[in-house]
């Protein structure tokens, strides 16, 4: 912490402060609404900056710590701090939150301070997932989170909109009070509801087992792996485009977040135990969700399916580690798989934070989604043409951008472990090539299909910052990881002994 | 023959609230005509009155007095500031009701005024007799609240069912507990308890004793399987009254299940343990599947009311005092919550139309969107979703649960809350996301009635975020 001075709070309810005063200065005035929650994002951004700058690499302990009592009664506390593997995906957070803000500019109209409310108070609830170190204070902004998300999908998205929030909302509430009641149980045997601390406790085998499989539920939930992954096309499809973009960017990192802060540490027994498990679900996630990705003929739905089947990544690269440390007695193989399931987490925000964009861009122009209804985009809007191409290839996984780094990293760790595991993952550069270039093909290639393409006008000012922002960051990644590996290397060092530590 | 004047002093709250509102009873008479609402402000002005009273002498040790038939202690008075505190709200909600609905009369506040009074003598008995007593003034002022609208079939047919089970259910409690006396020949709760520890007492007749004794109190809490009465009569009775029943009388019935089976009968507690979780499974249960299907809100609170009873006893299950604790924060939460959700059909309801259908929130966010957005609070705090304060009941009444080693039940528990989710999230849906019909115009609330659902809401909302200090009364006070 710089001076004392509270980063992490004010990370946190600046914007849930600044969504409240849009909800009640904003009605019908969109013009000061939209500008407020433009002035306090990049405020937001500004100011998690220092976390960056003043972050220490050197160590794995957590860092701007602010901690006093909340619940004196059951000894839970308002406990918040950052360390490696947080603080990126905090940073993610408060970047996506411009160009969502900056997304809606135009293309909502009704209701712009509900809109725009929502979005800075579900932005504040974010981070508080990220950086809290309470159980109690995690699951409050886990599951409070919910409840904009529920509005946003429900009030500004698709025809079939009620039936995919409800559903995204009930799934999700369904995962989490399995992990609460594993909480509680841990409590009990701690003395405290600090993660820290559960992290430190010993836990039986039983004990483990249960509590490991109340977090997988909570957490494949979000993250979605198979097969609880089915709300998530629903909800994408239906959601508005920021929606989507705040969706696939940072929600579903918080399910791979919940498994290096809670599975990994807290159940290292029961982990290894189940290590096949998680693979077998993120392997069939990577394949055959590609697959599926493959014959979807709505734009929105293919990019879903394809999030699903690139987190497969990132949950293979998290358990990854005792394979591989049964092979090579060692867990200096398994650090490559970790980071690159890191990697892949925050490259996926940008990548599939651009693709839902550029299809809002499509959207916002023809009002629908199908892939037939377009061809020959790219003769009406060149530079979008562009922009689409870059981001699909990204998607794609091609070196020199983001999205080769991470999937090249867990490729090659998951040949450490089992060359099979390799050969299965390393499949991906094949069909998500296919359905991602594909797409491109029908959409942009080609000649004019109708006269709805031909009357489209290219990117405008607005929609071209925004664009050209995620292309550097994707181009950036993906050339130079090094910075952000620096980061969280301590952080995940740290993760592998406890992985890998017995608390039996 | 040697007579002791007893002290009358821990009992002073009770006798002013007698006397007042004795005289209230007899002003009303009088001034009715002439000044129309001095009744109902009266009514309050007693209350406060009444409040300041606990408040000032606010009980910090336990004191029997009358021959050991009534109680003082902290458990008592933190019921019974809630009850005033309930009640306050309530009658200003009801207020504007009967002004609305044209039944304005001033015997609903002095009955109201008894039904509190009773309450309170629940709270504080200390013998079975007492208990009984203070069970009677409370239920049949309610009665006569239900069927207070003479012209309405539902309201009438809703007092009698009302009047007929209740009757039955005061019943099988007499019975019981003639039969907890018969075998003990105690009828003060601690000497009774002793009795029991000595084992001098009949087991046969006890076990029966208990059994009637618990279906009573499941008839008063409305727990399944004797729950039947509640969907009914919290729908046909004018929702003022609805108001008032579903709320305040929980706190006095959570009081008499605490002092007749924890502080009267712990000898019996795997008896009575093994008969609540039953009721809680079934409770549970009924709270989150029936209340799927209701389409009326009154009858959606209602059922979700018995839902809500099924997680409060969880906490007495667990048979310790930190989860008797968490039990009381429960039902405290819950009686709040209530007043917020009827006291928002209270403030809807308009000449003509009982606005008491889900769907007649359709399109509410584009009517009215402050009211909306506080009827999600509502909704949100009964489905337990952070941050609201109703998140915090849920998981203590579950975390003592656990704590006594009823993981099972605590995992049935929580999954019955993601079921019972969906009711709420359907009500939030119907205000978000629907269109509003053209017949359903925005009617303007009056600005009392508005005040009165925002305060109740909004503290939902900040006593979520800051729930320590209420949760410190509750495990302190016992």
């Amino acid at each position: 912490m710089i001076f004392g001075f509270p980063i992490l709070s004010t990370l946190i309810w600046l914007p849930i402060i600044g969504g409240l005063i849009v909800l009640f200065v904003g009605r019908d005035r969109d013009q000061l609404a939209k500008w407020i929650a433009l002035i306090v994002s990049v405020l937001t951004f500004l100011a998690s900056l220092p976390l960056w700058l003043e972050f220490d690499k050197t160590t794995a302990a957590m860092q701007f710590v602010e901690r006093t009592s909340w619940i004196s009664q059951f000894n839970i506390q308002y406990y918040l701090g950052v360390d490696g593997l947080s603080m990126p995906l905090v940073l993610l957070t408060t970047f996506t939150q411009i160009l969502v803000v900056a997304s809606a500019w135009e293309v909502i109209k009704e209701r712009v301070e509900q809109y725009m409310g929502a979005f800075m108070i579900m932005q504040g609830l974010m981070i508080g997932v990220f950086v809290a170190l309470d159980g109690i204070l995690f699951y409050v902004f886990w599951e409070a989170l919910l409840i904009p998300m529920f509005i946003v999908i429900g009030k500004w998205g698709g025809p079939n909109r009620v039936y995919a929030t409800i559903k995204f909302f009930l799934y999700t509430f369904f995962g989490s009070v399995f992990m609460l009641v594993g909480f509680l149980y841990m409590y009990f045997q701690s003395g405290s509801f600090s993660i820290l601390d559960f992290q430190a406790m010993h836990l039986g085998m039983t004990a483990q087992i249960l509590i490991f499989l109340a977090f997988l539920i909570a957490f494949a939930v979000k993250v979605p792996m198979f097969p609880v992954h089915t709300w998530l096309p629903d909800a994408h499809v239906q959601a508005p485009t920021a929606g989507s973009v705040v969706l696939a960017a940072i929600m579903l990192k918080m399910g791979g977040y919940g498994f290096v802060r809670f599975s990994l540490p807290i159940t290292p027994d029961a982990s290894m135990a189940l290590d096949w498990l998680v693979i077998a679900l993120s392997l069939i996630a990577i394949f055959y969700i590609g697959l599926v990705a493959m014959v979807q003929s709505d734009m929105k739905k293919l990019v879903a399916y394809s999030s699903i089947s690139h987190m497969g990544f990132v949950t293979l690269g998290m358990f990854l580690v005792f394979d591989i440390l049964q092979n090579t007695q060692s867990t200096q193989g398994s650090m490559i798989g970790m980071e690159g399931a890191m990697i892949q987490m925050i490259s996926h925000g940008f990548i599939s934070g651009a693709m839902f964009l550029m299809i809002g861009v499509l959207y916002d122009r023809m009002h629908t989604r199908e892939i037939s209804a377009y061809g020959g985009v790219v003769n009406t809007m060149p530079w979008f043409g562009f922009f689409a191409v870059l981001f699909a290839m990204a998607n794609a996984g091609l070196p020199g951008t983001s999205g080769f780094v991470g999937e090249f990293m867990v490729i090659l760790s998951s040949f450490k472990a089992n060359p099979w595991y390799g050969i299965v993952a390393a499949s991906t550069l094949i069909i998500g090539a296919a359905y991602t270039l594909w797409m491109v093909k029908r959409v942009f290639f080609g000649p004019v299909s109708n006269d709805n393409v031909a009357q489209l006008k290219d990117l405008n000012a607005r929609e071209f910052a925004i664009m050209a922002t995620l292309a550097v960051a994707v181009i950036l990644l993906g050339i130079y990881p090094a910075p952000v590996i620096d980061v969280m290397h301590t952080s995940v060092e740290n993760l592998l002994i406890q992985a890998t530590t017995s608390k039996l | 023959m040697n007579f002791v004047i007893p002290s009358f002093a821990p009992a002073m709250p009770e006798i002013v609230l007698l006397v007042l509102a004795s005289l209230l009873l007899v002003a009303d008479t009088i001034w009715s005509k002439r000044y129309e609402f001095a009744t109902y402000y009266a009514t309050q002005v007693i209350l406060v009155v009444v409040g300041y009273l606990i408040f000032e002498s606010f009980a910090t040790e336990q004191v029997i007095t009358f021959s050991g038939s009534f109680v003082r202690d902290t458990f008592g008075d933190v019921l019974k500031l809630f009850i005033v505190l309930i009640s306050l709200g309530i009658f200003l909600f009801s207020k504007e009701y009967l002004l609305q609905k044209k039944f304005y009369k001033g015997e609903y506040f002095t009955l109201g005024l008894f039904g509190v009074l009773g309450m309170f003598v629940m709270v504080s008995a200390y013998n079975l007799i007492t208990m009984y007593l203070g069970l009677e003034i409370m239920s049949l002022a309610i009665y006569a609240m239900v069927a207070m609208r003479k012209d309405n079939q539902f309201a009438l047919e809703a007092a009698m069912k009302y009047f007929v089970l209740g009757a039955l259910a005061t019943g099988m409690l007499l019975y019981g507990f003639s039969m907890l006396y018969g075998a003990t020949g105690e009828i003060q709760f601690s000497k009774m308890a002793q009795v029991i520890a000595s084992g001098k007492a009949d087991d046969v007749v006890l076990s029966f004793g208990v059994v009637f004794v618990v279906i009573g109190l499941a008839f008063k809490l409305g727990a399944v399987p004797f729950h039947m009465w509640v969907p009914d009569v919290y729908h046909g009775a004018p929702t003022a009254v609805t108001l008032f029943m579903g709320t305040a009388p929980k706190l006095a019935a959570f009081a008499m299940l605490y002092r007749v089976l924890i502080e009267g009968l712990p000898g019996l507690v795997q008896d009575w343990q093994t008969l609540i979780i039953i009721i809680t499974v079934l409770s549970l249960a009924v709270g989150a599947i029936v209340t799927l299907v209701q389409d009326n809100l009154k009858r959606l609170l209602a059922y979700s009311g018995i839902g809500h009873v099924g997680f409060m006893l969880l906490g007495i299950v667990a048979a310790t005092p930190d989860g008797y604790s968490a039990a009381m924060f429960y039902i405290i939460v819950y009686s709040i919550t209530g007043v917020a959700g009827f006291g928002m059909i209270v403030a809807l309801a308009r000449t003509g139309n009982a606005f008491d259908k889900v769907s007649d929130f359709k399109g509410m966010n584009k009517r009215n969107p402050w009211l909306a957005l506080m009827m999600l609070f509502v909704m949100f705090s009964m489905a337990g979703i952070p941050p609201f304060i109703g998140f915090y009941a849920k998981v203590t009444v579950i975390q003592e649960a656990v704590r006594s080693g009823f993981v099972w039940l605590a995992v049935y528990a929580v999954v019955t809350a993601v079921i019972s989710a969906f009711y709420y999230l359907k009500v939030v849906k119907t205000m978000y996301f629907d269109e509003p019909d053209e017949n359903t115009k925005a009617e303007p609330v009056s600005r009392q009635l508005n005040w009165a659902v925002s305060f109740v809401s909004v503290a939902l909302l900040i006593l979520g975020l800051m729930p320590s200090s209420l949760i410190t009364l509750c495990y302190n006070s016992l």
